[in-house]
């Protein structure tokens, strides 16, 4: 590989990063601050993911496409022909306010409820997703997927140099959604949700409405979540119903949450290029390593060992890390107080 | 040397320390009340006894031995047993069952024991095959109480045995503590219902922020007037 | 933390529906909720197809002997089990592994006993697969669960652990047996006709009746047993069981190994039922599973059991009008529907 080939590998490698970056951010919002167990994240990913891309695809072909009837093809009506550029930040705001909506939906339901629903109806969710975009093919082909998802300013640059200018704009978009996640868990808003992270009795008994914040929480990083989707669709350009398995589009986060830190937004960043840098870097080992099943298994024993031994992840929240070392053991009593 | 004894015992949860060094004792025979403020340790100071929450220092001493370190089931194959103020029953199984868990540690054949406990508590016999949780406050009570006499034990640890129930309901609870001192087992009580109890009481202890104010016998603490101004009730 | 368990029975107390503050409509009773269940049934049996009701109770005794060993974890470790399918396909793959491996070296061989398609290799494999299985979970739970418990972990760090496990097996899985489909050695039979168009599957019965044998004799154990009382004590009241002196180490252990047991099982019979076995097998079961848990209240096995037969009727009879492919979804929608109204299962109180 020459030299040019590497820089190209290194830029498809951190476009990726950052994507996943923003769905670790997402999953912080979620179980870093406000201890909401989300297992379907495949679920938003591929809501914002086939979101942004029905919106801005080219209408189908009828030649090429026996059952797909839908998709797209706004772009090019009337009224709402704002050009295929103006069209993507549609796309990217859709993707996002529908997985907002199934986050309200679900979390509405299951929120009132002990924790456990919530993390059990998320698998649903992401379940559910995949058969609906598997089984009705009029809405997004089925198996054989979407594909010629356009580029965002395609026309601006060369197809060859196209991913240096999509680096940037994921890269505008992760500062963005940084700041935005950072300020909101930095204000009092936040600092509520930490609080009913730590202890949820007690911050129900400071007048606080459990529900509603854990509601907000769950809707603003399912959000952001399908912010990630509508990315990731533009990127790769080819969306089926297998891309989102479990394996890449929530575990792998989960892992990344969990090396960087729950908690920690810089972590989660970090997180996300460390794990995905050793995913990807494991293909060009010998062996037994580079086998997705080696390291899926990898992912699983890695996750239980965080748990065991470092609760907070590998980096942690800084805060909490010193609590943890000076704090004795807990004795939580199961009958409660006095 | 007393039955037990429980001598500077610190414990709480997690980060929250409760119990400051507290002290008590009972000897053998005795009826013991603790009474004290809402929060001031009392329930804990039950727990930490039977091992339900970590003793950080101070020791328990029960029949002469340290048992501070030791499982809830250690301490109740020792002759130890308590019953919580709270979810003190089994609800989804009969109170036939509920009595049987209350033997769980014995090897013997203990039905002669549920017979006893029928004859203490006759309010439950005649619903022995009903499920706990449809019981009365009452009956649940006796019900708890019986569960841990199951083992016969030693000295009986009791959590505001007359909480929630109504008054004519707590006189008879409280006779039949009477009644069960009378056989032997000794009695440790924690108490809202401070009158009554302290009255059958021989001592009793007053903790307040959860360390020991005062210590008399039962009906001294009855007579002292500061006792009476802030735990009695004027 | 002295305590085995972390978790206090008080987050039971928290439970409560969304849609109780409509009106004491809802919360009238489990009678009522039961009997408009009956009608809705009912008035929607004259357009079942008798065929599809008898394959749903068939695939339904699968569910219910993973569930059950699933609400029984649930309800004395307070832990919903994310690894549980996956126990189940381990379950399945130690089960392959003797048939395939094992038992031929030694002359053990054949398929096609009687009326059923497979052979004494299976019979003899399952148990087996049932022992590792309950070994297994219960030496991850000395190694992990135990650890975290002790340490006074919450809910979501113990589900969190599980699902690390549950990944860690499906690779483990795929590792050694690799992605692609296996199959138990079998021959094909014929179904059973029966009257108003059933056919049975002969495999289908002695997947019925095995599962009958087996909730019967977990009935027996909670009811007759020491331990089985013990369990069920635990489950209700983790806190009284442990000063009441009840091992709740052993307790522990039990719950595991009747758990892993019954998942190994309900493997091996899903595994002869859809005639092969796939890495994610036990992943894509979680969500039938869970919904015949949190229908018949978490912890209640009796209530798993009738929870897994309506999921999997439910589950076969929508393919009369909907895509076979939405049939997990289906499980989705009737445990989304349980949460809104009852929250606690169909035979949970209302509180």
């Amino acid at each position: 590989m020459d030299l040019s080939g590497i820089l190209d590998y290194l830029v498809g490698f951190a476009i990726m990063a950052m994507i996943y970056a923003i769905f670790a951010l997402g999953l912080n919002v979620h179980w870093g601050f406000t201890g909401l167990f989300n297992i379907g994240i495949a679920g938003f990913f591929a809501l914002g993911a086939y979101t942004a891309a029905l919106l801005t695809s080219p209408p189908p072909d009828p030649e090429q496409f026996e059952d797909f009837i839908f998709g797209g093809n706004l772009a090019q009506h009337g009224l709402l022909n704002f050009g295929i550029d103006l069209w993507f930040v549609v796309g990217i705001a859709a993707a996002a306010a529908v997985c907002g909506i199934v986050a309200l939906i679900i979390g509405t339901i299951t929120l009132r409820l002990n924790d456990d629903y919530l993390s059990i109806a998320t698998l649903g969710i992401a379940e559910s997703v995949r058969f609906f975009f598997l089984n009705e093919k009029w809405a997004a082909n089925g198996s054989k997927g979407l594909y010629r998802i356009p580029k965002f300013m395609g026309d601006l640059v060369a197809p060859e140099n196209y991913d240096y200018l999509y680096l940037v704009v994921v890269l505008i978009v992760l500062a963005l959604l940084f700041a935005a996640v950072q300020r909101a868990v930095r204000s009092p808003w936040g600092r509520v949700l930490r609080a009913i992270r730590e202890d949820e009795t007690a911050t129900a008994a400071a007048g606080k409405n459990i529900f509603h914040f854990k509601l907000q929480a769950f809707v603003f990083g399912s959000m952001v979540m399908g912010i990630g989707g509508a990315l990731f669709a533009h990127h790769v350009r080819f969306l089926s119903p297998l891309t989102f398995d479990p394996l890449l589009a929530t575990f792998v986060i989960w892992a990344m949450l969990m090396v960087g830190g729950s908690g920690n937004n810089v972590g989660a960043v970090l997180g996300a290029f460390v794990v995905w840098g050793v995913w990807a870097g494991t293909q060009f080992l010998p062996g037994v390593f580079a086998d997705p099943s080696f390291r899926l298994c990898m992912i699983g024993v890695l996750i239980v060992a965080i748990m065991l031994l470092r609760p907070g992840g590998l980096v942690g929240e800084w805060r909490r890390m010193v609590v943890r070392t000076t704090a004795p053991p807990a004795t939580r009593d199961p009958t409660g107080f006095d | 040397m007393a039955l037990l004894e429980v001598s500077k015992v610190v414990a709480g949860y997690g980060e929250t320390e409760i119990l400051h060094e507290v002290s008590i004792a009972v000897n053998t025979g005795e009826v013991v009340t603790i009474i004290g403020p809402n929060g001031c340790g009392k329930s804990t100071l039950m727990k930490a006894i039977v091992g339900l929450v970590r003793v950080r220092s101070g020791s328990v001493l029960f029949r002469g031995m340290d048992i501070s370190g030791h499982d809830p089931e250690q301490t109740v194959r020792g002759g130890l047993c308590y019953v919580p103020q709270s979810d003190n029953v089994f609800p989804s199984m009969t109170i036939r069952e509920n009595l049987e868990m209350g033997a769980f540690v014995r090897r013997d054949d203990y039905r002669d024991r549920i017979h006893e406990m029928f004859q203490l508590f006759p309010d439950l016999k005649p619903s022995a095959g009903r499920r706990a949780g449809s019981l009365s406050g009452g009956q649940r009570q006796m019900l708890a109480i019986a569960r841990a006499l199951m083992l016969d034990p030693v000295l009986l640890l009791l959590d505001e045995p007359s909480a929630g129930l109504a008054p004519a309901l707590v006189q008879s609870v409280f006779e039949r503590i009477r009644d069960i001192n009378a056989t032997g087992v000794s009695i440790l009580l924690v108490e809202q219902n401070a009158r009554e109890s302290l009255r059958m009481s021989d001592r009793g202890y007053v903790l307040s922020g959860g360390s020991n104010q005062l210590e008399d016998s039962g009906p001294a603490l009855l007579g002292n007037p500061e006792v009476g101004r802030l735990y009695l009730g004027g | 933390m002295r305590s085995v368990f972390s978790q206090s029975q008080q987050s039971a107390g928290n439970l409560r529906s969304p849609l109780r503050r409509l009106g004491p409509a809802l919360s009238a009773g489990r009678v009522s909720v039961l009997v408009v269940a009956g009608m809705v049934v009912a008035g929607f049996l004259p357009f079942m197809k008798l065929g599809l009701v008898v394959n749903g109770l068939i695939f339904g005794s699968v569910i219910a002997l993973g569930a059950i060993g699933l609400t029984l974890v649930y309800g004395i470790l307070k832990l919903g089990n994310f690894a549980h399918g996956d126990y189940m396909a381990f379950g399945a793959y130690v089960a392959f592994f003797v048939v395939d491996g094992v038992l031929p070296r030694v002359g053990i061989e054949g398929a096609g006993l009687g009326p059923f398609t497979f052979g004494i290799p299976v019979l003899i494999a399952m148990p087996l697969a049932a022992l590792v299985v309950a070994l297994g979970a219960i030496a991850l739970d000395g190694l992990i669960y135990r650890r975290l418990r002790d340490r006074g972990a919450g809910t979501a760090i113990l589900m969190m652990a599980s699902l690390g496990v549950a990944i860690a097996i499906r690779g483990l899985i795929q590792l050694i047996w690799t992605g692609d489909t296996q199959h138990y050695p079998r021959d094909s039979r014929q179904v059973y006709h029966l009257p108003m168009d059933v056919r049975i599957p002969p495999d289908g019965i002695f997947v019925a009746v095995v599962a009958v044998v087996l909730v019967f004799g977990l009935y027996v154990l909670l009811t007759h047993t020491k331990m089985g009382k013990a369990m069920r004590a635990t489950s209700d009241n983790p806190s009284l069981a442990l000063v009441s002196g009840i091992n709740t180490r052993h307790v522990v252990w039990w719950t595991w190994g009747i758990g892993g047991a019954m998942a190994a099982v309900a493997g091996v019979l899903l595994a002869v039922v859809q005639a092969q076995l796939l890495p994610i097998m036990g992943w894509k079961f979680l969500i039938p599973l869970f919904a015949a848990v949190i229908l018949g209240g978490i912890g209640n096995p009796y209530g798993a059991l009738v929870g897994a037969l309506i999921v999997g009727v439910s589950m076969e009879v929508s393919t009369q009008w909907i895509n076979p492919s939405y049939k997990p979804a289906v499980a989705f929608a009737i445990m989304i529907g349980v949460l809104l109204a009852r929250p606690r299962g169909i035979f949970g109180d209302t509180q």
